[in-house]
């Protein structure tokens, strides 16, 4: 069993009317089934609504099942005495920098987590070192987050996370609200965790260029994970992902034209390496035929 | 203008005043506070701007930052200065239609100003050199006796502290609302007080909403990070005193000493003084 | 309609020691039906440019003409410019605060003095631009979706009939279909509203799927400005300044410089699709991409 393992999970949002107060129950996860590999680079893609913030949530005990199980390290989520267990080992990083960074400087946000949990004062300054200089923030520790750019302060966020030690960090679209730069910036952060400290990785997004290097691709719809597979083979399917409201890289969706126009080109390329490799071994194999066809038309 | 208001801001230096414990910054602050409002005489102005300069000094905020503090109530300043001077019974020194400035008055109106500024630069000292962490950390830690009869005194200082981070943040939202509100055409210049009033829900009603957005957010953060309360937390940063501590308390009290052996036995001497000078 | 900007400088507290330069020497013109594309890292003054041209924010010093009158002359409505360069601010569903969408549309025709039913007339009209549904019209904009509130959002701009349409991010969180809708819809504006638009974006494949001319800007200074095949040409110098091309231009570059006969200009995916099928000798099927809905850059390019 993995890490973070789900069976049947079923999640209903209660809406009441309040002229009526009629109950009204919508469903925002249908029935998923998940089983995460500790150490794994995991993304979850689907449009906004499709219910992924919500599996997220489920991650961590902030929302708890209507139906079916959620266990995260064989502890399962409804147990009330495991709550605190659960969020030290599945740490969670949100889409606003604002509104998750409690303190007003830098290392002391830092230290919040620990600071829950109760760890002696001389082990959260080791914790807070440590977790600084894994996100690349030491320099910056005295600051007042404000003054820190969105790339920055997810980092801090980051940072917040990882002083609790988890084995797993969910990220639910911590990108969302930043520019190209910071996107990088805390795109490489978190590749750098999960290949150094081997953290797993469960990173929540909609931008596609963000999931190529994952090693697994879940995609949601409708409070159901629709496609799975490794990044090649869901961005195979580029008619599917745009029928889903999502889109591919631009190299993709380049290979993916040239291929429907009749270039044999082979399906789900990712980065522009591949796609130029293929290229030249297209133009070796048609060289010979395309001579051919020239003299003809002329 | 909102941006000028800098109390409630910290300014990071490397300063003793800055690593004082901050029961003793605290402590320090209301004394001086109170003790403004006690001085009778000009040998205690003296002491207390002697302090209030040695302190500004030894806390290596500039100046100029501390100065802009007073701009945001340098209306109240000068209403307050102008009040006291014209309305003030006593032997009078200018005497001109309905106007009459007396000399009780002129006093009165340079007490106040100066109360009032060092009341404002006394306090920004403070929070321009405590982190509002640290800051409702030495108040959580001074009013923990409260706890016996069950005040919150944590959560309290936990929301305190929140309050403090977020409010340059919706400072700094308020004016992006107007500015969009504004590029629609709203106008909150002019008006009677009514319209105006009424001219601010545009920017009221989104602002409520976002506020509740992000306490909502900022509650689910701090529960993902295991926060419970105050019960089993530890501390990253625990209140300990340390010599300096102690010696700035000696300093706190001697300050008090002095003040109040002056205000016991300097003003017969000032009189004394005036009375020589034929005043 | 054009908007002119001569020496346009603005200083941030110019008295105190946070004293910033947030725009330096601007010289620029914006002529009537232009689409334009403002790019430039976070911090590079476009925030601050596009609040100059609406007359929210004073420049400094320098001066802007808009159909050539001087908009800092006292004579200028300073105020009525705002409705004539409509400006949409990043996150605008943030804005909203009126009990139903079409009376908060109504807030801006309302505060140009305009009759009840000319605001409601003009408010209609501004939620069928932006193809908001009439079954939404009456609910409360918070019971919507992040795009249709955007939507909502744009509305209350254009129901001031601006002649200039500016947008600051206006795809910022919304999903690849929600982002492709979008900049459908304001292209649409600008094909058939006849509406000069100015669309800031860090997206460069967005930029150079839509727009006629870049405008880069960097440190509060105008860095380039062109069409965005002759911009992203010079892509060396934009990663100096914290930008990039889009990904397509960077493939075009590498096959070029493995030996493909192919103009490395191309920024879309259809540029490239046909250059590279040009050398193959092929020539591509009809038909349009799927990528945007109403493919109007089929059109643009034909």
């Amino acid at each position: 069993m993995g890490i973070i393992k789900t069976a049947h999970l079923i999640y209903d949002y209660i809406t009441r009317d309040d002229d009526t107060g009629q109950e009204t129950a919508s469903r925002a996860i249908d029935d998923v089934e998940l089983d995460i590999q500790a150490g794994d680079f995991i993304a979850i893609l689907g449009h906004n609504g499709s219910g992924k913030s919500t599996l997220a949530k489920h991650m961590n005990a902030l929302l708890l099942p209507t139906d079916g199980t959620v266990w995260v390290k064989n502890m399962d989520t409804r147990d009330d005495r495991a709550v605190w267990d659960i969020r030290q080992t599945a740490g969670m990083v949100f889409q606003n920098p604002d509104n998750q960074i409690i303190g007003s400087i830098v290392e002391e946000d830092v230290g919040f987590g620990p600071e829950n949990i109760g760890v002696p004062t001389g082990e959260i300054w080791e914790r807070v070192n440590e977790s600084l200089k894994a996100v690349g923030m030491t320099e910056y520790r005295t600051h007042s987050p404000n003054k820190l750019s969105g790339g920055q302060k997810q980092r801090v966020a980051i940072a917040g996370v990882m002083a609790m030690r988890p084995e797993c960090i969910v990220l639910d679209e911590p990108t969302a609200m930043l520019d190209p730069n910071g996107r990088r910036e805390v795109l490489k952060t978190v590749r750098q965790l999960n290949k150094d400290a081997g953290v797993t990785v469960i990173l929540i997004t909609h931008y596609m260029d963000e999931v190529i290097h994952a090693d697994k691709v879940f995609v949601m719809d409708d409070g159901k994970i629709v496609m799975q597979g490794t990044p090649r083979e869901i961005f195979s399917q580029v008619e599917t992902l745009k029928t889903l409201r999502l889109d591919v890289p631009q190299v993709t969706e380049l290979a993916y034209e040239l291929k429907k126009n009749g270039l044999d080109l082979p399906d789900g390329i990712l980065t522009i390496d591949e796609f130029v490799n293929a290229m030249v071994k297209l133009r070796r194999e048609d060289a010979g035929r395309q001579e051919g066809e020239a003299t003809h038309v002329n | 203008m909102i941006r000028d208001i800098t109390i409630g801001q910290y300014y990071p230096a490397p300063s003793v005043l800055h690593r004082l414990d901050p029961r003793v910054k605290l402590v320090g602050t209301i004394v001086f506070i109170i003790m403004i409002f006690c001085i009778n005489n000009i040998a205690g102005y003296v002491i207390a701007t002697a302090a209030l300069a040695a302190v500004i000094a030894i806390s290596r905020v500039p100046v100029k930052f501390m100065l802009k503090g007073l701009k945001a109530i340098f209306f109240i300043l000068i209403f307050t200065a102008v009040l006291n001077l014209f309305l003030t019974p006593g032997t009078p020194v200018v005497e001109w239609h309905f106007i009459r400035i007396t000399k009780e008055g002129i006093l009165m109106a340079l007490k106040m100003a100066v109360r009032l500024t060092y009341l404002i630069m006394g306090s920004s000292v403070m929070t321009l050199t405590t982190t509002p962490n640290h800051l409702t950390d030495g108040m959580e830690k001074g009013l923990s006796p409260l706890k016996k009869i069950h005040v919150p005194v944590h959560d309290i200082s936990m929301i305190m502290s929140i309050a403090l981070r977020f409010i340059p943040i919706l400072m700094e939202e308020t004016d992006k609302i107007m500015k969009a509100q504004q590029a629609r055409c709203a106008d909150f210049e002019s008006g009677n007080i009514f319209q105006r009033a009424r001219s601010l829900v545009p920017v009221l009603v989104p602002l409520f909403i976002s506020s509740f957005r992000r306490a909502n957010d900022l509650a689910m953060a701090m529960e993902a990070r295991c926060y419970h309360g105050g019960e089993g937390r530890t501390k990253m940063k625990p209140l300990k005193y340390y010599r300096r501590d102690y010696i700035s308390y000696g300093c706190i009290l001697l300050y008090i000493v002095v003040l109040i052996l002056l205000n016991i036995f300097f003003p017969p001497v000032q009189q004394l003084l005036f009375a020589a000078l034929g005043l | 309609m054009s908007i002119r900007l001569e020496n346009v400088n603005y200083i941030y507290s110019p008295d105190s020691a946070f004293r910033k330069q947030a725009l330096k020497d601007i010289n620029l013109e914006i002529k009537d039906g232009e689409f334009i594309g403002l790019i430039g890292h976070t911090g590079s003054g476009k925030s601050t440019l596009i609040q100059h041209l609406n007359g929210l924010m004073k420049a400094t010093s320098g001066h802007i003409y808009y159909n050539d009158q001087d908009i800092y002359d006292d004579k200028f409505n300073l105020r009525g410019l705002r409705a004539l360069v409509g400006l949409v601010f990043q996150y605008p569903e943030h804005q909203l605060f009126e009990v139903t969408v079409f009376k908060d549309v109504c807030f801006g025709p309302k505060n140009l003095g305009l009759s009840q039913k000319e605001c409601e007339a003009r408010a209609g009209e501004a939620l069928r631009l932006v193809g908001l549904k009439e079954k939404h019209w009456q609910k409360s904009p918070f019971e919507l979706s992040g795009g249709q509130k955007r939507r909502v959002a744009i509305a209350g701009v254009l129901a001031m009939k601006p002649e200039v349409l500016i947008l600051d991010e206006p795809t910022a969180g919304l999903d690849p279909k929600g982002r492709n809708d979008i900049l459908d819809q304001v292209a649409k504006l600008h094909r058939e509203e006849k509406l000069t638009v100015i669309l800031v974006s860090h997206s460069m494949e967005d930029v150079a799927r839509y727009v006629d001319r870049l405008i880069v800007m960097n440190r509060g200074s105008v860095f380039a400005q062109g069409a965005p095949q002759e911009v992203f040409k010079r892509y060396v110098e934009l990663e100096r300044i914290g930008l990039a091309a889009p990904q397509v231009t960077y493939v075009m570059h590498r096959l070029e410089a493995e030996g493909f006969a192919v103009n490395k200009d191309a920024t879309t995916v259809e540029a490239a699709r046909d250059e590279i099928l040009a050398t193959f000798g092929r020539s591509p099927v009809p038909g349009k991409l799927k990528t945007t809905q109403n493919a109007q850059e089929g059109v643009k390019q034909s």
